[in-house]
């Protein structure tokens, strides 16, 4: 059958339009023929929901320095990160915020109208003694000024973009990436990017647990695309449980409520952090807030008529503080809760949040091959960075804040370093059946007619993920979830899509979407089997303890050439690029 | 859960490939728990009644504005609505109005984006900038509450009669934005944007009709922005 194909040819093309997609493009775009491709249009992107706040050692408020932050990543991504990107991310942090600040993003204000800093979960002074104020932000609308003014700054320097573009396939030929397949969901219709450059921007996974804090648009497409290539996904299994997702919505209330002042509390009134981490108590870093609040309930320490949850107390603050510094969390608890924040407490259950993991980059985030005899060898033309990459800072658990500081260094990163490769190397042709896979892909799906359908199939992948690959973790709920994931996996040979427009056809893009979840979810569940430690946000219940010995290392999965899922490791970079190696140490707060 | 209730969805559908015109589709929509939200209505359209329906959504929590709707003649979010609050059981759902029908319940966003780029919406500079950050007092950030909030959700422009009968009317979002930057302390771009809105199709057409600041899900007043910006017009001899 001969499908049309419209072929579009630029020096970059960026995939994602959140804060690392849009903050490349604004570099790259200075310097070399730049697209965005985005699923949504760019102001629609999950960067918009991040609350709290972005952090850098500015020292606005009290001392701080880049090397206390950087000790802060490493201990808290539980000593998986690596060491070199750690340095280069909080040493540029300083820089890239006063730069953000600089193009107009609306940061509140100290009263010497410096840019207001508050404390953040995990982040201290004097490498451990202390919370300290690191985190800059707007209200409790980080993201959203920084997205929107990323968009603006774009928008100033006229960024070719793409809106409403689905990546159906990343092309490669001659062991370099150069392209990317899409299908354009407003009016139908294949388009074949060809790129000296390719920069995955493209988000996180989340979507695949029941509760979880993440957009309609996070279903782990990139790491798919990637995968199907033979790429890998570096630590899959970390998946960071937010403390405080609103009860059973999911919906995330910024741990900047607790940077505020708030404390969490169980069912008999009990402030029961200050057991679990002495020292720096409800700012203690999230995976190990998520499981002291699971233990509670464990314990039958919960509250409610199910005593299933805790509560989050901020009233003591005051209401003008509240709607000063949290006006968005006032709003979301009031609609998601029922709950006025500044009169009763929030009752909050962990929510699945943040990919640790990615596609595994070095520090300027040039994707590597990760496994075979040279693991740190660049692909070349394939460049990564936010959510969907691992540079890695977040190695086992990522730090509040960060987030924002990842997208911004390595997105602005990647726009440097996509720009300098298309500036200094050739198209690499398109193969002879480039985009072919991503093609049949979607008439497959779009021309089904078997039995399967979206909703019970995403119903079913959801609850498995909560209940058998959630906080925490054993070989039995692992293999349990492999089992139905395995039947999932099975039950897309027999799906039907009921719409065969090519107009805005959302079903057709939600059965893409659930086949690249499946995917996602099997590799996340198969990496999770075989790491036989506790680290980070990984919790295993039968092997509670951390083992260095055998397990400080990356994962890596991959799939085979039939498709099956390969688990291998790659030794942690643990030499910083100028400072001495943080060494293994115990984590305690 | 389940609780027995049901309201009544009336949908507004139109798939150009195979519908000579708009139709209206009605579905039974069970009520799961107090507080159920306008959108989990429509996701349980989507996912157990009728696979077909195509509309947009993403952050599910009131920020990303892509789900602004018209619900009973009002504009919304459907994220943030909850079902229970629109006191009726029968509820008609369309597309936000005055924007050009794609599919059932999409609309083509395309010309409200270029009309908020048209407004120069970005920190505009002559002069070099520090080697730290602008200080910008609180006070002066505080002029920017109100403002900076917008999340490009369409609500206003698309119920306001002045951007019905202009195409060309660059609408209650474009000023919003405009001036968010007119009265930034870090801005020197006043001369660059103010010929722009001072345009026959630009705050003079504004009737003071005040459905955008009705219409707004983030309770934010583009008309007091509106009137802001023809302050500066006027003060400025334009």
């Amino acid at each position: 059958m001969s499908v049309k194909v419209e072929y579009h040819k630029y020096d970059v093309v960026i995939l994602g339009a959140g804060g690392a997609g849009l903050n490349a493009a604004q570099v790259a775009s200075q310097y070399v023929s730049t697209a965005v491709i985005s699923e949504v249009y760019p102001t629609r992107s999950h960067t918009i929901s991040a609350q709290g706040g972005i952090s850098a050692a500015l020292g606005n408020l009290e001392e701080d320095h880049w090397i206390w932050h950087m000790y802060d990543t490493v201990k808290g991504s539980d000593y998986l990160a690596d060491q070199d990107a750690c340095e280069y991310m909080t040493k540029l942090a300083p820089q890239y915020i006063i730069e953000l600040e600089h193009i107009g993003v609306p940061f509140s204000r100290t009263a010497e109208g410096k840019i207001a800093q508050r404390p953040f979960g995990g982040h201290t002074a004097e490498f451990g003694k202390r919370p300290v104020k690191r985190a800059c932000y707007a209200a409790d609308r980080t993201g959203h000024v920084m997205l929107q003014t990323l968009f603006e700054k774009s928008v100033a320097q006229k960024t070719q973009f793409f809106n409403e573009f689905y990546a159906l396939e990343l092309l490669t030929n001659e062991g370099a990436v150069n392209g990317v397949l899409c299908w354009d969901i407003k009016n139908g219709g294949f388009h074949i990017f060809h790129a000296k450059a390719v920069v995955f921007a493209t988000g996180g996974c989340c979507r695949i647990f029941k509760t979880n804090s993440n957009a309609h648009i996070n279903t782990g497409d990139g790491l798919a695309l990637a995968l199907r290539k033979g790429f890998s996904w570096s630590d899959a299994e970390f998946i960071q449980f937010h403390p405080t997702g609103i009860y059973l919505a999911g919906n995330l209330i910024t741990e900047g409520v607790r940077g505020e002042g708030g404390i969490l509390l169980n069912a008999q009134g009990e402030r029961f952090m200050e057991r679990y981490a002495p020292t720096i108590k409800d700012l203690a870093p999230r995976d190990i807030v998520s499981r002291s609040m699971v233990k509670e309930v464990l314990a039958g320490r919960g509250v409610g008529p199910n005593k299933d949850h805790v509560l989050l107390k901020i009233d003591h603050i005051g209401a003008e503080a509240i709607h000063e510094k949290l006006p968005g969390i006032h709003e979301l608890a009031l609609v998601f809760a029922g709950v006025d924040c500044t009169k009763e407490p929030i009752p909050v259950m962990p929510t699945a949040h943040y990919q640790n993991g990615g596609i595994p980059t070095n520090y300027l985030t040039n994707v590597i091959r990760a496994v075979g005899p040279n693991p740190e060898e660049p692909v070349p033309g394939f460049f990564a960075a936010g959510e969907i990459a691992s540079a890695s800072v977040h190695g086992a658990n990522r730090l509040g804040t960060n987030s924002l500081l990842d997208l911004v260094v390595f997105g602005r990163t990647a726009g440097e370093q996509s720009a300098k490769y298309a500036k200094e190397n050739n198209f690499v042709p398109l193969a002879e059946n480039a985009g072919q896979e991503g093609i049949a892909l979607l008439q497959k799906f779009l021309n089904s007619n078997g039995k399967n359908t979206f909703g019970p199939m995403y119903k079913t992948l959801t609850e498995c993920m909560e209940k058998y690959v959630g906080v925490f973790r054993t070989e039995e709920t692992l293999t349990t979830a492999k089992g139905i994931l395995a039947d999932l996996k099975k039950q897309l040979d027999d799906y039907r899509v009921n719409d065969k427009s090519s107009v805005y056809n959302l079903e057709l893009i939600e059965a893409l979407e659930l086949n690249n979840m499946v995917l996602v979810a099997q590799a996340l569940t198969e990496a999770a089997l075989m790491r036989k430690e506790t680290r980070g946000g990984h919790a295993r219940e039968d092997y509670p303890e951390r083992d260095d010995v055998n397990f400080h290392k990356h994962t890596e999965v991959t799939l085979d050439g039939d498709g099956n899922i390969k688990i291998d490791y790659r030794p942690v970079r643990m030499k910083p690029l100028t400072v001495e190696p943080f060494p293994l140490k115990p984590r305690v707060y | 859960m389940s609780t027995n209730k049901f309201v009544t969805f009336e949908i507004f559908r139109y798939d150009p490939e195979k519908d000579k015109e708009p139709y209206y589709q009605t579905y039974k929509v069970e009520i799961r728990r107090p507080g159920m939200l306008l959108l989990e209505g429509l996701n349980q359209v989507k996912w157990e009644l009728d696979p077909t329906l195509s509309f947009r959504r993403s952050c599910r929590e009131g920020v990303c504005g892509s789900d602004g709707l018209n619900v009973n003649g009002v504009n919304m979010l459907s994220c943030m609505t909850k079902i229970e609050d629109l006191g009726t059981d029968h509820i008609v759902i369309q597309p936000l109005p005055g924007m050009r029908v794609i599919r059932d319940l999409v609309t083509d966003v395309d010309d409200f984006f270029q009309k908020f780029i048209t407004v120069k919406p970005y920190l505009i500079r002559k002069s070099p900038a520090p080697d730290k950050e602008f200080y910008q007092s609180p006070e002066d950030r505080k002029l920017l509450d109100g403002l900076y909030e917008c999340i490009l959700c369409g609500c206003c422009s698309s119920s306001c009669p002045s951007y019905w009968a202009d195409e060309k009317y660059l609408g209650p979002n474009a000023f919003l934005r405009a001036y968010r930057y007119l009265i930034d302390s870090r801005d020197e771009g006043a001369e660059d944007r103010l010929p722009i809105l001072n345009d026959k199709h630009g705050v003079w057409r504004c009737h003071t009709i005040y459905n955008c600041v009705e219409a707004c899900p983030k309770q934010l007043n583009p008309t007091k922005a509106i009137v802001g910006i023809r302050r500066m017009l006027l003060e400025r001899g334009y």
